[in-house]
C-alpha cells in the first residue's frame, strides 16, 4: 500500500464524511432544540435521494441544482410532522416518543419499498466520472462536490443560529424553554420550524449522497444508526461536534474498506462509537453533565 | 385594566386556584400576598397564559383572554417578570435583551427600548457581551426587568423578585418597581415579602389555598390584626 493510495482514501473518507456530518447536524439541530430522537433521520435521507433520482430520471434535472427544492419539500414535510404529529408527544414520555418515530420510519421504509421497489437505484450524470487531479491526489468529483456543499451548507446554518434573530430565539427555547414562554415566543412554531430545518438539511445531504451513493430503502435504517453514532461521537447537542463526528466516521469507514474489508467499515465505526463513550461518555464536544 | 373573576386551575386533580377574582386599573400596583403555595405563582401563570385554566375569565381591556397562547398574551402588552428570573443562561445579556423584543409589538422600537433599559440599569450594558448564566443573582433578576420592558408591556406581572437576593438588593428592584409604577406602568406585585409589597402598592388581595381570603386597601390590610399575625409575625 503507497501512503498516496492511503492519502486519497481518507480524502475520499474525508469529503463522505462531511455529507454524513451534514446529515447528522439535522439531528443534532432536531434533538438539542426539542429534545426529540428523530429515529426517522435516515429514512427521510432516503426520501431525498430518491427524490433526487425521481427528477433525475423522469425531467433529466441535476440532484445538486435540485437540492434547494428536494430541501424545500423536506421542510414542508418536516414542518408538518412536528407541528400535527409529535407536538403532542413533546410532553410525554421518550418511549412514546421512540415508539410515535419508530413508526414513523417504518412507514416511510414500507411505503418507499411500495413506490420504488427495493432495488438500488442510481444516478449517472455526465460528471459521474470525473475526477481532480491535485499533485498527487486524484478525488472524485462527485464527492468534491457533495463534501464543500456540506461544508458550505453546515456553515450557513450555524451562522443561521448565531446570527439571525430567528436563529437565537430557537437557541433560546433549548436554554430555557419556561423563559421562551415568559418573554412570548411563540414555541409551537419554533419547534416546527426546527425540524423543518432539520429535515431540510437531510433534504440536501440526500441529493448530495444520491450522487455517491444507490439510493434503497433498506438504506434508511442504516442511516439513521449513522447519524445517531456521530452525533454521540461528536457530543450531543453540539453542531461542531456532530461536523468533526462526521468526519472522523467517513475517514474511519474509508480505512476500513482499505485496511481490511469494506464490510467492516461499520465494525470500526462502531468501535469508534464504544471506545468514546467509555474514555469520553458525553463525546469528544459534548459539555460533561450536560442534562 | 385587568379583571379576573372566578379563576379556577388544576394540576391533575389537584385544585391550585378555587374562584380567584382580582383587578388592576391602569397605572395601578396591585400587590398579591399569600404563602408559600398558596396559588401566588398559579396565578400569575395562568394570567400569562401558561397554564391553562379550568374555569373564569381574564378580561385585559375588553378582550377575554383566558386560554390564549402566552405568545399571544404577551403581544397585547402584559410582561412578566417570572419566579426564578428564567432568564437565557448560555445566551449573552444582549441576546437575552434581544430576545424580550421578539413580539411584533416590541421590534420596531428595539432600539429606543434599548436606550431605555441601559438607562435604567447601565449594568447591563457593561456585560453585554457576558453568558447570562455567568451574572449574580441581582444582575440576572435586572436583566429579566430588562427583558421584560424589551417587550414594551403596559402591565408588568412580577412574581417574587426579591426571591433568594440579599436585602440590599431586594431594597434596589423595590426601588425600580417605584420607579416604573411611577413612570406610569400598571403593576401586579406577587410576593412573600408581604410588610414591604403592601408598602409598595395601593390595594392588595391575601391568597390562601387559592383564594383570595382578604382583599382592600394596602395601607388598611397591613393594619389588619389577622394580616398583622399571619404575614407580619407582629
Ligand atoms: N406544575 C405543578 N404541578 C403540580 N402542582 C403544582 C405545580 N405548580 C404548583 N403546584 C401546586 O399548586 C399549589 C400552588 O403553587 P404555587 O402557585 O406555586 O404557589 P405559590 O407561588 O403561592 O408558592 C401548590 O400546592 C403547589 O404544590
Ligand atoms: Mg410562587
Amino acid at each position: 500500500m503507497t501512503w498516496e493510495l492511503a492519502a486519497n482514501v481518507v480524502t475520499g473518507g474525508l469529503l463522505i464524511g462531511l455529507v454524513y456530518a451534514l446529515m447528522a447536524l439535522g439531528l443534532s439541530v432536531i434533538f438539542g432544540v426539542t429534545r426529540i430522537v428523530n429515529f426517522a433521520h435516515g429514512e427521510m435521507t432516503v426520501l431525498a435521494m430518491f427524490a433526487a433520482v425521481i427528477l433525475f430520471r423522469q425531467f433529466g434535472l441535476d440532484p445538486i441544482l435540485m437540492s434547494p427544492i428536494v430541501a424545500a419539500g423536506l421542510f414542508a414535510l418536516g414542518y408538518g410532522l412536528q407541528r400535527y404529529l409529535v407536538a403532542p408527544f413533546v410532553t410525554r414520555p421518550e418511549h412514546e416518543q421512540f415508539i410515535l418515530l419508530l413508526a414513523v420510519a417504518f412507514a416511510l421504509t414500507n411505503g418507499m419499498l411500495i413506490v420504488f421497489g427495493p432495488e438500488a437505484q442510481g444516478i449517472l450524470t455526465d460528471y459521474s466520472f470525473d475526477s481532480y487531479e491535485i499533485g498527487p491526489l486524484i478525488v472524485d468529483k462527485t464527492k468534491a462536490i457533495a463534501g464543500l456543499i456540506s461544508l458550505v451548507v453546515a456553515a450557513l446554518l450555524l451562522g443561521f443560529f448565531r446570527y439571525s434573530a430567528t436563529g437565537r430565539a430557537i437557541r433560546a427555547c433549548a436554554d430555557n424553554l419556561i423563559g421562551a414562554g415568559v418573554v412570548g415566543l411563540n414555541v409551537p412554531y419554533l419547534y416546527a420550524l426546527t425540524f423543518a430545518i432539520g429535515a431540510a438539511t437531510v433534504g440536501v445531504a440526500g441529493c448530495l449522497l444520491s450522487i455517491i451513493m444507490d439510493a434503497t430503502p433498506v438504506l434508511g435504517p442504516e442511516l439513521t444508526l449513522l447519524a445517531f453514532i456521530i452525533v454521540i461521537v461528536g457530543g450531543l447537542g453540539s453542531m461542531t461536534g456532530a461536523l468533526l463526528g462526521g468526519v472522523l466516521i467517513g475517514v474511519s469507514e474509508a480505512l476500513a474498506g482499505l485496511l481490511f474489508t469494506p464490510s467492516l467499515k461499520s465494525m470500526l465505526s462502531f468501535g469508534l462509537l464504544i471506545l468514546v463513550l467509555v474514555v469520553r461518555p458525553q463525546g469528544l464536544f459534548g459539555k460533561s453533565g450536560a442534562r | 385594566m385587568l379583571s379576573v373573576r372566578d379563576l379556577t386551575l388544576f394540576y391533575g386533580d389537584a385544585q391550585a386556584l378555587d374562584g380567584v377574582g382580582f383587578d388592576i386599573g391602569e397605572g395601578e400596583i396591585v400587590a398579591i400576598v399569600g404563602a408559600n403555595g398558596a396559588g401566588k405563582t398559579s396565578l400569575i401563570r395562568a394570567v400569562a397564559g401558561m397554564e391553562r385554566p379550568a374555569g373564569g375569565t381574564i378580561r385585559f381591556r375588553g378582550a377575554d383572554i383566558a386560554g390564549w397562547p402566552p405568545h399571544r398574551i404577551c403581544n397585547t402588552g402584559i410582561g412578566q417578570v417570572a419566579e426564578g428570573r428564567q432568564i437565557f443562561p448560555s445566551l449573552s445579556v444582549m441576546e437575552n435583551l434581544q430576545m424580550g423584543a421578539m413580539l411584533p409589538r416590541a421590534r420596531k422600537r428595539f432600539r429606543q427600548s434599548l436606550d431605555e433599559v441601559i438607562a435604567l440599569f447601565p449594568r447591563l450594558e457593561e456585560r453585554r457581551d457576558q453568558a447570562a448564566g455567568t451574572l449574580s443573582g441581582g444582575e440576572q433578576q435586572m436583566l429579566a426587568i430588562g427583558r421584560c420592558l424589551m417587550g414594551r408591556p403596559e402591565l408588568i406581572l412580577f412574581d417574587e423578585p426579591s426571591l433568594g437576593l440579599a436585602p440590599t438588593i431586594v431594597a434596589d428592584v423595590f426601588r425600580i418597581i417605584r420607579r416604573l409604577h411611577e413612570g406610569g406602568m400598571s403593576i401586579v406585585l406577587v410576593e412573600q415579602n408581604v410588610s414591604a409589597s403592601l408598602r409598595l402598592s395601593s390595594r392588595a388581595y391575601v391568597l390562601e389555598n387559592g383564594r383570595v381570603v382578604a382583599e382592600g386597601a394596602s395601607a388598611e390590610l397591613a393594619n389588619d390584626p389577622r394580616i398583622r399575625q399571619a404575614y407580619l409575625g407582629l
